[in-house]
């Protein structure tokens, strides 16, 4: 029993992926521990996303397997959908529902999926709404917010299923410059509370604060896996020197 | 030749006019239904109910409505089943309503866009929880112009079943013109008839388009 190894929240072995000819994810290998905040960055179409959207079956793999705590998702329907109820995610477009209100939003699936009550789920929501610190727009629509405010609805929202894990789609990637911090402060709060994160980002300060690991991809490869310091200051590969320098560079 | 008055063909024809009412009511509904049904089969079950439904659709859009009202009127009888004019039409209709709804409403599906599915699906709702909550109630709102035109199509459709012995307000008219020989007043009288069923239809659509525009 003291043995028995905990098993990772995130396991991804050999998992290669197709859009018709086009391979996307070439042997995409990856664990992921309890509480590990991981960053992806890499090129445009290089697979990031693609592999997160794995994660929670938004996309099928052809081959290898992915598992997220302990359940492998294949075509069981039952497996994903519970797959989908832990794992939270957050999308560049924000994706909220545009003809409910901002409450209505975060309680729909608490109440649809998990069963609760309206009145437990509307205290949770309103919770979490004060922990994004956006409380007082509750009963407006998402079209009457700012795109800051819209995402950190988003994550209000995933968060109202209290997930084990949380999946960011290049959350900032859509929002005017002067409203991509008060998103990354959110994330930042979250990384600090010891969430399993993986965040598909450009943003690299956020990546050199919170991250455990950073991972590079590159043409569906993960090219180099490894923690920010060295990351940053020391990569290995020529691939990431070249990006880092193409992002960093301004 | 028979002399009738104006008193006496009007009446005659309103009470033709609640058959014509009635039938595109089972129409509707039974259009509504099917086509709710085949919707679900469409987006549940992609491969073979999009398959299926695709068959389905393209068979009756494909083909004159009235070829399909003779086909339910003597087919069913060829089996065995024995049919009043008003189920045989009944049931044509509906099936051809079942169809046009269907696309109609698929397009208004395919208009919500992926990551409104992508969203709902990443909280782990199931299909049916998605489309009831998620991609109907917004679909709804730019389904409502298209489903009123086509309700109004399918009313004046039901002119057809005439032709099949049902006495709704176009072969009542055909028979009143017939008896009083003043063919153009008595056809005239069921165009405006026909008309004043189909205007508040119309009417009302833009009510409630406008309505849903404020409340949003």
């Amino acid at each position: 029993m003291p043995d028995e190894p905990v098993p990772p929240m995130i396991e991804m072995r050999h998992v290669n992926k197709f859009f018709g000819d086009f391979q996307v994810l070439k042997d995409v290998s990856l664990t992921v521990a309890k509480g590990e905040r991981v960053v992806i960055c890499g090129p445009s179409g290089s697979g990031k996303s693609t592999a997160i959207r794995c994660i929670n079956r938004l996309e099928q793999h052809q081959s290898g397997q992915i598992f997220v705590e302990g359940v492998e998702l294949t075509d069981k329907v039952k497996n994903i959908e519970h797959v989908r109820r832990e794992v939270g995610m957050v999308f560049q477009q924000f994706n909220l529902f545009p003809h409910l209100s901002v409450l209505d939003n975060l309680t729909l699936a608490p109440r649809r999926v998990r069963k609760q009550s309206r009145h437990d789920t509307e205290a949770l929501a309103m919770e979490y709404l004060a922990r994004v610190r956006i409380a007082e727009q509750a009963h407006k629509f998402p079209s009457q917010l700012s795109g800051g405010q819209q995402q950190r609805v988003a994550i209000a929202r995933a968060l109202c299923m209290e997930p084990h894990i949380l999946l960011f789609d290049e959350p900032t990637s859509a929002l005017d410059p002067e409203m991509i911090k008060e998103v990354l402060d959110v994330m930042v709060e979250l990384a600090e509370s010891h969430m399993t994160m993986i965040c598909v980002t450009h943003e690299m300060g956020f990546a050199k604060t919170v991250a455990d690991k950073v991972i590079f991809m590159d043409h569906g490869q993960i090219v180099e896996v490894a923690p920010p310091e060295q990351f940053f200051s020391a990569p290995r590969h020529e691939r990431t020197k070249l990006f880092l320098s193409q992002v960093l560079s301004h | 030749m028979v002399n009738l008055t104006l008193a006496d063909i009007i009446p005659f024809l309103l009470l033709a006019a609640r058959w014509t009412l009635l039938l595109a009511a089972i129409a509707f509904v039974g259009g509504t239904v099917g086509a709710m049904l085949l919707l679900l089969w469409r987006y549940g079950a992609p491969r073979v109910g999009g398959l299926a439904t695709t068959l389905f659709i393209q068979l009756f859009q494909g083909t004159p409505l009235l070829l399909q009202l003779f086909l339910v009127f003597f087919g069913l009888p060829m089996i065995g089943i024995e049919i009043s004019p008003l189920a045989a039409a009944g049931i044509a209709l509906t099936l051809y309503a079942s169809a046009f709804l269907a696309e109609i409403w698929r397009g208004c599906v395919d208009a919500i866009p992926r990551g409104q599915w992508d969203a709902s699906c990443s909280l782990g709702m199931n299909f049916l929880t998605q489309m009831r909550y998620v991609i109907l109630p917004q679909s709804f709102k730019i389904a409502v112009p298209p489903t009123v035109g086509f309700l109004v199509q399918l009313l004046k459709s039901t002119a057809l079943a005439s032709i099949v012995g049902f006495n709704e307000l176009t072969r009542t008219g055909q028979i009143v013109a017939n008896a009083t020989f003043e063919p153009f007043l008595v056809y005239g009288l069921v165009a405006l008839i026909y008309f004043a069923m189909c205007y508040p239809l119309t009417v009302g659509s833009r009510a409630l388009e406008r309505r849903m525009r404020i409340s949003r």
